[in-house]
């Protein structure tokens, strides 16, 4: 695992747990961007390049893993040893399965009827479901990393369905 | 991506699309999902009072090679035991619809499903079905 190499919230001057400040995040990462931007490095050697090019793709790696909740979980629980196996394992509760397919045939009936409303309140219900999951993820993830994971298998589902929505929406309103 | 032909013939014609009565004492109903592609997949089957499968239907969100993995195993499923029917190996699907290596997960899930609806029948008929 190449990430655990280098550790992305000490990277980004970030406390290593769940909940973080976005704000802090964005403004660590803007700053080490502009450090290493190629421009400051065109009288540099090639090897200080070749650094400095190293340093700002792991920092945006860095950045865009600990940006988005989901991807910010897997790699809490990756530090900790615990794979989330997304591909893998497809046992899942039946009422959270159930669930998925419910929204699913919402989002198809509201896709067929041109009904961007009743698709932004989906969206909404989704956006709900994921905050209540990142909370408890929060709450479990140093007592109980297998149950966070299990979250974290959840909450990759509710990104999907999040994420066609968001692209039905956006093919309606063109 | 190019789907094979069977995968096509079974997404544009899928088979068994439905549902049976999930309380039915004779019916088994299994429901897995991918987190990584958000593929949910209902899978279910009805048997006989000879234990022998006479119905399955499926109800499967996700890609095309989902929906043709759940379609084919549905007539895969029907005259089999139960016993049979749990032998069924992702592989032979993955051969039979030609899935490219990173779709391989879709016919695991198929396979996935119909153990999760078999061991739902048995759990409904404790071992009564086993002699017959």
């Amino acid at each position: 695992m190449s990430h655990t190499a280098h550790h992305f919230f000490e990277l980004l001057g970030l406390p290593q747990q769940f909940s973080i400040d976005l704000v802090v995040l964005q403004r660590n990462y803007r700053k080490i961007q502009a450090e290493v931007h190629p421009d400051k490095f065109v009288t540099a050697t090639p090897s200080e390049r070749l650094q400095s090019m190293q340093t700002a793709t792991l920092m945006n790696e860095a950045y865009q893993t600990l940006k988005h909740p989901t991807s910010r979980a897997r790699y809490l629980l990756q530090l900790q040893g615990i794979e989330t196996l997304e591909d893998s394992n497809t046992a899942m509760p039946a009422d959270f399965l159930m669930t998925q397919m419910e929204w699913r045939e919402a989002m198809e009936d509201a896709q067929h009827a041109h009904d961007i409303d009743a698709l932004e309140d989906l969206l909404r219900t989704m956006k709900a479901s994921a905050k209540a999951l990142q909370e408890e993820f929060a709450d479990t993830v140093s007592g109980d990393p297998q149950a966070a994971a299990h979250l974290v298998r959840k909450l990759s589902f509710i990104d999907k369905v999040s994420a066609d929505v968001q692209e039905i929406i956006s093919r309606l309103e063109d | 991506m190019a789907y094979s032909d069977k995968v096509l013939d079974h997404y544009e014609n899928p088979r068994n699309v439905g549902s049976l009565d999930k309380n039915a004492s004779n019916v088994g109903t299994g429901m897995v999902g991918a987190p990584a592609c958000g593929d949910v997949m209902k899978l279910q089957i009805q048997v006989n009072d000879a234990g022998i499968i006479e119905d399955a239907k499926f109800k499967t969100y996700g890609c095309g090679s989902a929906i043709a993995s759940s379609s084919l195993v549905t007539e895969w499923l029907k005259g089999k035991t139960l016993d049979q029917a749990a032998e069924i190996k992702n592989s032979a699907i993955a051969e039979e619809l030609a899935l490219p290596p990173v779709k391989i997960h879709c016919s695991v899930l198929a396979e996935d499903a119909i153990k999760a609806a078999v061991a739902d029948l048995k759990s409904k008929q404790p071992g009564s079905k086993e002699a017959a």
